[in-house]
């Protein structure tokens, strides 16, 4: 590489030199272009694979999809499943819960965008919005605090929703930031209920 | 090596920096402004071909290493991962494999180079003798490199290798254990394997700069092995040899993608694509190709620790290479009855390579006797006795002269014309 | 140049010298044949209805015995591979049972597999393995094509190099496969092992015969004979083995083309620089 730097400064030098003494370019100046542009886009190419074995690996890709048995969960009460290596709250909410959520107005909120991956980018923080479609006592989310990745508790915090400890956001019954540094409602990650009591996430 | 450097900062920046720290003149006086001998060869392009084949080995393997799992368990199976699911995993790692022969091609090469054109003597001693460290170090690498994948032939190498230590008197058992912390090659030994792999290229790193550090002190050794007389003998490193070197260096790459790409398991044992198993040795097993001379010698002495004193002895024997040869003369070119001894020593070397991998049985074990015989007498007795009883050709007055008069390194032209310039 | 000719030169004299004493010694063993496959060659590529035909054989025929445990069924599907579509592999996957938990019990449970699955082993260990086959290892498929050559020897190995002869692996289970005849006159074969002329480790294997012509049935127009299935089956071994293998030949391609126009284009700008030095 560092050979190459110089040729390429030595290019630049008789570049210079070249277009003080004529007019146009010479056939030295081409060839000079060439090798040092075919170097240039060899270097490049060559650090692609470099920088792509870090991306996830087929491996990884192909466990993207799981599924969970919910048919313990009682009203009132949560699971944490894993999914793509992070924590994915499902929760089982009381009539309360949604009450408290729907009674809202988006105008309140600090993030007004729904945030849920089943749903057009641009939806609404509705509390219909946020849970799942059809069955809106459940709602599943990831259990990732989007200011700085902290998990945070559950049925806790000013909102009675959950609470990051890290630094203190409060989501509420919606999972919706409420108060605190996160900037954005906690994610609602791609997935169906395939039957009743079983949710497929990913 | 910065002295060779008229280098004067222009830019405030650039003053402010070389007040402080001398960088810049230091990289120009080395690679930029260093006057090098306007004779050099093709054959002086592989010290900048190892110098890319170090690095490539360095990035490939620390991209490696971020996949990699080093345990008895695990280990084959990520180094399968690797190459079925990691992108370009498998470009990676067969880069990364054969890129280990290449440089065992071109260090081999680079050092047959040293020993024609006479570069070990002096004043060049220090530069060849931390070559020969560079070389060690090199194979310890390689070695435990190969163990790394934990097929058969990496765990048997293993095996074989570190029981050359129990021959040693008294201690050997003690330091057998010691290497593989246990009482077979096994998980501890796996893991400080893969420590030192991981460690043992920077300390080649480290070396390499001295070893440059040497010739750059000394002056770059040439074909005709006379010093450089006047700056006419001498071109500026910059562009003429990066430009050279690059070329040699793209037309080696152009060896290595063949390699790499189309017959990547040619340098390597079909046996090592069969996950390690203690309790069954395979039929042949052979070390990697570039241990394959040494290990010839090991096998040619009928006895444990003599076999083992013999291959150390092989390498250590380089080490004072300097004071055996008693030859004034420094380049090959004009030796005539050296140039025909190195040759055989050259076809000796190809030859204990052949006999390495043949079983240790019958005509081979002879064939391999008389080779290690051959190999240490050409250091011991030929190289001493040849200074003496040899009547070398005249020398060219420098340089310049030689190239006038013939191509570089030729002796046709070293008529006795002193001044013709 | 001159000088650097006069070397390779004797360089290759040397080296000549050196390996014509004990040349011939090389090669024994059985001598395995050298078989056409369409994935030999620098621009060497897989043919999809082989190594979809050669897997049929395998899921019929071998994986009674011998694993292929590095694979997983997202690979059939995959790129450079048999090219089963998605479907196709997700059903193929749920034919097989893969061991998952534990579950909220503790209890580890089976399930049908998914794509992100390997292919499960037909034994648990390979004492097991051992048992149920009379002593005889079913080694794993996933890397046996790479595992497996006969002893080539001088001076066949270096022109392997040039002619980038890779498919010894698929040449020799093919050789394997297609190995076995009648006990010979005079050869006193052990019970329970088969007398193989190509088999590596000596010429009594473990392995009963385990192709005939008609055992799987192929729905193309394609020949059911004992040859075609150790062709076919040797091809999807090669791909098990080396999955990449079409993606590394391509790249190598461009990378050569890329290495030779640079190369070229860095020798004429080195002749331009050096263009008033002797040397």
């Amino acid at each position: 590489m560092r050979a190459f730097r110089h040729r390429l400064n030595r290019f630049r030098e008789d570049a210079t030199l070249a277009h003080s003494d004529t007019a146009e370019p010479t056939r030295r100046d081409f060839l000079y272009i060439a090798t040092g542009a075919m170097g240039a886009v060899g270097a490049g190419a060559l650090a692609w694979p470099f920088i792509d074995q870090m991306n996830p690996d087929a491996s990884a890709l192909a466990l993207a999809s799981i599924e969970v048995d919910v048919s313990a969960v009682e009203e009132g009460q949560s699971i944490t499943v894993k999914w793509r290596g992070k924590p994915v709250f499902i929760r089982y909410r009381t009539e309360t819960e949604i009450n408290e959520a729907t009674s809202v107005p988006i105008g309140d909120l600090p993030d007004q965008l729904a945030r849920n991956s089943n749903l057009p980018d641009g939806a609404e923080a509705t509390d219909a919005n946020r849970a799942a479609e059809g069955m809106e006592q459940w709602l599943v989310q990831v259990g990732i605090c989007t200011h700085l990745g902290c998990v945070p508790l559950g049925s806790s915090g000013d909102f009675g929703g959950w609470f990051c400890p890290c630094h203190g956001s409060h989501y509420d019954t919606a999972g919706r930031i409420r108060k605190g540094p996160a900037p954005e409602n906690l994610l609602i990650p791609p997935f169906e209920f395939v039957s009743d009591t079983t949710i497929k996430i990913g | 090596m910065a002295g060779h450097s008229n280098y004067v900062p222009q830019s405030a920046a650039a003053k402010w920096l070389e007040s402080r720290l001398p960088v810049i003149s230091l990289v120009r006086g080395s690679f930029v402004d260093f006057p090098t001998p306007k004779n050099l060869n093709y054959w002086w392009t592989f010290g900048g071909i190892l110098a890319i084949m170090l690095m490539a080995q360095i990035i490939t393997g620390i991209v490696l290493v971020m996949h990699y799992t080093p345990s008895t368990g695990a280990a084959f199976d990520s180094v399968e991962h690797i190459m079925r699911d990691v992108n370009f995993g498998w470009m990676l790692r067969y880069l990364h494999t054969n890129g280990a022969s290449m440089f065992f091609i071109a260090v081999y090469i680079h050092i047959f180079r040293g020993l024609y054109y006479g570069s070990y003597k002096a004043p060049r001693e220090i530069s060849w003798i931390l070559g020969v460290i560079i070389f060690l170090i090199m194979m310890g690498t390689a070695f435990m490199g190969y163990v790394l994948p934990w097929g058969q032939m990496s765990f048997w190498g293993a095996t074989v290798i570190t029981n050359l230590f129990s021959a040693i008197p008294l201690v050997g058992e003690a330091i057998r254990t010691w290497l593989w912390g246990g009482f077979a090659v096994d998980n501890p030994t796996l893991n400080r394997f893969f420590s030192l792999h991981y460690l043992l290229p920077f300390m080649i790193l480290g070396v390499v700069i001295l070893h440059v550090w040497a010739f750059h002190t000394t002056g770059n050794n040439n074909p005709t092995g006379v010093q450089p007389k006047s700056k006419k003998d001498t071109l500026p490193f910059h562009p003429y040899y990066t430009i050279k070197d690059l070329f040699a260096i793209v037309v080696f790459l152009i060896f290595f993608s063949w390699f790499a790409f189309y017959v990547p398991n040619y340098m390597g044992h079909p046996d090592n694509y069969i996950e390690a198993n203690p309790l069954v040795t395979p039929a042949h097993i052979v070390p990697e190709w570039y241990f394959l001379p040494f290990y010839a010698i090991l096998r040619a002495v009928p006895d444990k620790l003599g076999g083992v004193l013999a291959m150390f002895g092989a390498i250590a024997i380089l080490f004072v290479l300097p004071w055996l040869d008693t030859s004034k003369v420094r380049s090959g070119s004009y030796r005539p009855l050296f140039k025909q001894f190195f040759w055989i020593f050259a076809a000796n070397a190809v030859a204990l390579g052949y006999l390495g991998a043949m079983p240790a049985e019958g005509v081979y074990v002879i064939l391999s006797q008389i080779c290690t015989v051959y190999y240490f007498a050409h250091f011991l007795l030929i190289l001493p006795l040849l200074g003496f009883m040899e009547k070398p050709l005249p020398l060219p007055a420098s340089i310049s002269e030689a190239v006038l008069k013939g191509g570089s390194g030729s002796p046709a032209g070293a008529v006795a014309a002193p001044d013709t310039k | 140049m001159s000088t650097m000719i006069k070397m390779v030169r004797a360089l290759t004299a040397a080296a000549a010298i050196a390996v014509a004493a004990p040349a011939f010694a090389a090669g024994d063993g059985p001598h395995i044949e050298r078989q056409q496959w369409s994935f030999a060659g620098p621009f060497g590529t897989f043919e999809r209805g082989q190594l979809q035909r050669g897997f049929k054989v395998y899921q019929e025929v071998c994986a009674a015995c011998h694993g292929l445990r590095q694979v997983a069924f997202r690979n059939l599907a995959e790129e450079g591979g048999p090219s089963f579509s998605e479907e196709q592999a997700k059903v193929i996957a749920a034919e097989y049972t893969v061991v998952d938990g534990p579950n909220d019990e503790g209890d580890m449970y089976d399930r049908p597999a998914i794509l992100a699955d390997k292919f499960p082993s037909p034994f648990p260990n390979e004492q097991a393995a051992r048992a149920s086959n009379g002593g005889a290892y079913p080694p794993d498929f996933s890397l046996l094509a790479k595992a497996r050559a006969a002893h080539r020897g001088f001076p066949w190995f270096v022109f392997d190099a040039f002619t980038q002869y890779q498919e010894q692996g698929p040449d020799y289970i093919y050789a394997l496969l297609t190995g076995y005849e009648e006990d010979p006159e005079g050869v006193e074969v052990p019970v329970g092992q088969y007398y193989n002329h190509s088999f590596l480790a000596g010429q009594f294997i473990g392995m009963a015969p385990p192709l005939s012509d008609e055992l799987v049935e192929y729905t193309d127009d394609t020949p059911m004979t004992t040859e075609q299935y150790a062709r076919d089956v040797s091809a999807f071994m090669m791909w098990a083995a080396e999955p990449h293998l079409e993606a590394r030949k391509k790249m190598g391609f461009r990378v050569m083309i890329f290495l030779i126009v640079f190369a070229g284009l860095l020798y004429f700008t080195k002749k331009h620089l050096w263009r008033n030095v002797e040397h």
